[in-house]
């Protein structure tokens, strides 16, 4: 991992100067500051460099501040090096489209400032070159974008969100408000200054501008000399050389963009591309989140560095706010507060039994609603549909599955024929919701288990981890049909979710043992086939599920039995994912701390108050195609290379209906 | 000498490219058929003698007509269950799209129940099975002209079959340069046709044989490759390791192609796959597109057995147990490239064409 903590220097201006101006401040080199904006000193005419889609080329900062930890370039969209570079140092920029910049400590700014740009795929993080490219799936929280991370992003159009996020931002920043301020502004800048950039409203664009410039102002205030020079210059279009010390912080250009477009994350309005997520390390764009949300949480204290980008609140305190809200909530419908409240609560967990709950509360809602006067139903159901995806999301983030089948609905309601009436539209997505969960969920664990009891031998011993609705029905079916073998449940904390698969395998009579996942290499010597559940399977071949997942995968990939994953199609996901890090859930710390019925261990009491002391509870993990031997799906046992061949395959309209 | 415990298929392979006698070089060089050869096992009660009393014709039998394609050597079994099941299409007499799809079904079940071990063969028929009937035009025609559809695709698809070893061959000459040496294991008629190209294309290489016990036919093999004139050396199955360090390239052929990407061939594969790997050295394999089966070992147990027995010349105790497998399987990460009629591909592709193949 040392690679990766290869310090990155200043972020390149993005905008060119022209006309008469002194030339930038500098700050000290080797001073791992947010390197200021040249912009202290530009004119107000400043040109937007002319974008080339179809490079992904680096920028090359000014070497400012030599290596600063954190920064990372994201892909340059072969927009030339803003700002002041052009006349001070150009040599460091020796053409926009140099590959191999051997700066590696010269931060790069991404270009990718334009979201849209990257959303369009063709910002992937710049081909591996020398020096800090956009990783796909970079760490936010202090880890230096190695090139080798970069040479892994994948040529191809797939981007993850996460490398949207990167890539197209590419600005890795500490979520300090003003690098926040300034790469939203940068972003913005980008956004404006690309000629592949799609048209957003330019009022809210420049709103969003506004209110960075704003925050960024505040954050240089309070940074002092951190921010040398303004950050937010006078003008429109600042360019904004950001040196993030420490972090990735994709989320302010992300989040600027966001501002701009107002889209929640998981909308994916581009049909190829699908939407950066938000990120949280962005106070600014957090603040209006928080202004949109339906429920108000506060955030937790205590955060680990590594994971600031994604969501974390106080637990405990939201679940009896919304219980006594619920008879006033009216902007969201009550099936869809209820499925909230349970996702809330950990009454309904498992990426199935979500996904279910959720469109089974979308038929509730789609029936009981009636179109507003002057508006057309397509539109305003979409923007209804929206808003709960949005509540639901601040009970608890999305799962891909659940992504996958709201981008069904809302297909669907796309695809109204505009001539049918009110409730006939009605009654047609209510059945197109039934067929989805019943073909895509209910018929598909059948063939899965149709496919996967063909694996399981006599006298085979099983090990599965975890809780799996696909797993259970495999094991329960193959003891049904006579076979003599035994299960061996892995089990975790927090969460020992396998007591519960525990229990229903033993009621029906299956001979089991029970252990916790520190056990698993004393006993995966005595297994021959493992058995896991997927909340996703991305197109890498990489499967993303519970925590300690990765763990029994490679444990059994070293002991060389075979693994299986059992997954339906519906839950695959364009996405590619490198690592566990860029795009996870974080749960409550709280529950690491305490253990169930001992009172006396007590020793983590109060952590919250310790300084240096942060407990994480992650719940998803990904594993690796290489540990893993078969996929099981609804169309068949395939290998992990074949999954974006389904994706493919199975995504055109008319088979995904 | 239907022996129920031998798997019918080896039994043949056996019969035309086993152990090497006089009597046997002099009969394969006149006649394309083998008289000396035990006769091929009677066949059990097919369906096919079933569905006969819908045709006008009962003495069609689907079984006939594969044995009389599959008596030429040179064609592989799973074209002659192909050119089986297209005369069956040509000879049937039903009136309707599904009396004629319910014949094929019947037909081809017979003839993969005439020997359930035979990788290839059950994949062809199921391939055959699917191309012949995907066709969505086949729905809105009469009849008849559905009918000359299905035996245009049904010939097409035995020529495809047919021609694909000299596909193969082409393919493949690129891969062989001048002054390699090419290690080869078992008898796979497809091998033979692109060394026998590369030769003719005057290639300078030499060959490495293994023996290929029990079956002996690397020594089939290794005739045919001197009467071509390239230079070939006989090494016994425990001395491929050994001499792995001048060989340039594995070719092997396939049985069948599985999902994974993976090949299961005859036994042995698997270790000279393991050894080429771990000197990196390329494994390439020569195997038609019929062969692509569904399905999915996860290890060596997992395969269907097929057993055929060893002669160690000298008797053996009857408490000792001989592992009598004839066959193998090879995981897809020691195979570099598929040499197939579709192309030349790298193993996760084999995946990607069932899948577009059973959509």
């Amino acid at each position: 991992m040392d690679t990766r903590r290869a310090p990155r220097a200043v972020i390149d201006p993005k905008v060119r100067k022209v006309g008469f101006f002194a030339p930038p401040e500098l700050s000290q080199p080797g001073l791992p500051d947010p390197i200021p904006l040249p912009s202290s000193s530009l004119s107000p005419v400043m040109i937007p460099p002319p974008r080339h889609s179809s490079e992904n080329l680096l920028h090359h900062a000014r070497p400012l501040a030599p290596t600063v930890p954190g920064a990372s370039s994201v892909s340059i969209e072969g927009s030339v090096v803003a700002g002041g570079s052009y006349g001070s140092s150009s040599e460091l920029f020796p053409a926009p489209m140099s590959p191999a910049s051997p700066s590696y400590s010269s931060s790069r700014f991404v270009g990718g400032g334009d979201g849209d740009y990257c959303l369009n795929g063709a910002a992937v993080a710049s081909p591996g070159r020398g020096g800090g490219k956009a990783a796909t799936s970079f760490p936010r929280g202090g880890f230096e974008s190695p090139a080798a991370k970069a040479s892994s992003v994948p040529a191809s159009g797939l981007t993850t969100v996460s490398v949207v996020n990167d890539s197209s931002l590419g600005i890795r920043g500490r979520e300090k408000a003003d690098n926040g301020g300034g790469s939203a502004l940068e972003a913005k800048d980008q956004a404006t200054n690309s000629k592949q950039k799609k048209d957003k409203t330019t009022k809210a664009e420049r709103r969003a501008l506004q209110e960075a410039q704003r925050a960024a102002k505040a954050a240089a205030k309070a940074e002092g000399n951190k921010a040398s020079g303004t950050v937010t210059s006078g003008t429109a279009k600042p360019a904004k050389a950001i040196k993030p010390p420490h972090k990735v912080d994709n989320s302010s250009v992300a989040a600027s963009e966001k501002k701009g477009c107002d889209r929640p994350p998981e909308k994916d309005r581009k049909k190829d591309v699908p939407q950066p997520r938000m990120q949280y390390d962005d106070e600014s764009r957090v603040e209006k989140a928080k202004r949109r949300a339906v429920v108000k949480q506060t955030e937790a204290r205590n955060r680990v560095e590594l994971f600031r980008h994604l969501p974390q609140y106080e637990h405990g305190s939201l679940l009896p706010d919304l219980e006594a809200k619920f008879f006033q909530l009216d902007t969201v419908h009550p099936a869809v507060y209820k499925a909230g409240l349970q996702y809330l609560s950990g009454n309904i967990s498992g990426s199935n039994a979500r996904c279910i709950a959720m469109l089974q509360a979308f038929q509730d809602a789609i029936r009981d609603y009636r179109v507003p006067p002057e508006k057309t139903f397509v539109r305003d159901l979409t923007a209804k549909i929206s808003s709960y995806v949005s509540f639901l999301i601040e009970c608890r983030p999305l799962c891909i599955s659940m992504g996958n089948a709201i981008k069904f609905l809302k297909t669907r309601i796309a695809k109204l024929p505009l001539t049918l009436s009110e409730s006939e539209s009605k009654a047609s997505l209510h059945s197109d919701i039934e067929r989805f969960i019943n073909e895509k969920i209910i018929l598909a664990d059948k063939v899965i288990v149709k496919h996967a009891v063909t694996k399981i031998r006599d006298g085979d011993v099983l090990l599965t981890y975890g809780l799996s609705s696909a797993v259970e029905m495999i094991l329960l079916h193959a003891h049904k049909l006579g076979k003599q073998f035994r299960v061996i449940i892995v089990d975790s904390r927090p969460q020992l979710r396998g007591k519960i698969l525990l229990r229903r395998l033993v009621e029906k009579g299956l001979s089991c043992t029970y252990t916790q996942i520190n056990a698993l290499s004393y006993i995966m010597h005595e297994v021959t086939r493992v058995f896991l559940g997927a909340s996703s399977v991305l197109s890498n071949g990489t499967v993303y599920s519970g925590v300690g997942t990765a763990c029994v995968a490679m444990i059994a990939h070293s002991f060389r039995v075979p693994v299986l994953v059992c997954c339906e199609a519906y839950k695959f996901s364009e996405r590619v994912q490198l690592d566990s890090i860029c795009s996870n859930e974080l749960g409550d710390p709280e529950v690491i701390s305490k253990v169930l019925g001992r009172e006396d261990v007590n020793y983590l009491d109060g952590w919250a108050n310790t300084e240096n002391l942060q407990l994480l509870n992650l719940i998803y993990d990904a594993t690796p195609s290489d540990y893993i031997s078969m996929i099981v799906t609804d169309y068949g046992m395939v290998p992990p290379t074949s999954v974006p061949v389904i994706v493919r395959e199975y995504r055109r309209e008319q088979l995904w209906i | 000498m239907a022996d129920p415990k031998i798997s019918a298929y080896y039994q043949t392979r056996m019969a035309h490219f086993g152990a090497v006698t006089n009597d046997w070089l002099a009969q394969a060089q006149s006649a394309s058929v083998i008289t000396t050869t035990p006769p091929p096992p009677s066949p059990p009660p097919t369906a096919a003698t079933l569905s006969d009393p819908s045709h006008q014709k009962p003495s069609f039998s689907v079984i006939d007509e594969f044995n009389r394609w599959r008596k030429q050597p040179d064609l592989a079994e799973a074209v002659a269950a192909i050119r089986a099941l297209a005369a069956v299409i040509r000879s049937s007499m039903a009136t309707t799209m599904m009396q004629l799809e319910i014949e094929l079904k019947s037909a081809s079940d017979s003839l993969k129940s005439w020997d359930t071990t035979s990788i290839s063969l059950t994949a062809a028929c199921d391939l055959f099975m699917r191309y012949v009937t995907r066709t969505a035009a086949l729905e809105y025609e009469d009849f008849n002209s559905a009918k000359s559809r299905l035996i245009e695709r049904a010939d097409k698809f035995g020529e495809i079959s047919y021609t694909a070893r000299k596909v193969i061959a082409m393919l493949s000459q690129d891969f062989i340069f001048n002054g390699c040496t090419i290690l080869v294991h078992g008898f796979s008629r497809v091998v033979l046709e692109v060394l026998k190209l590369a030769a003719q294309n005057k290639k300078l290489f030499r060959v490495l044989c293994t023996e290929g016990r029990p079956d002996r036919t690397g020594l089939r093999l290794s005739n045919e490759l001197a009467k071509l004139d390239v230079p070939v050396k006989l090494v016994i199955d425990s001395a491929v390791a050994y001499t792995m360090d001048e060989v340039d390239m594995v070719f092997v052929g396939a049985d069948g192609v599985v999902e994974s990407g993976g090949i299961i061939n005859m036994m042995g594969t698997y270790q000279i796959a393991m050894v080429a790997k771990s000197m990196s050295k390329p494994v390439y394999v020569a195997a038609e597109s019929y062969k692509f089966a569904r399905l999915y070992p996860l290890d060596q147990k997992d395969l269907a057995p097929a057993l055929r027995p060893v002669d160690f010349g000298v008797p053996i105790p009857s408490k000792v147990e001989v592992e009598c497998s004839a066959r193998d399987y090879t995981p897809p990460q020691y195979l570099t490239l598929l040499f197939t009629d579709l192309g030349v591909l790298t193993p996760s592709v084999v995946s990607d064409e069932l899948i577009q193949l059973y959509l």
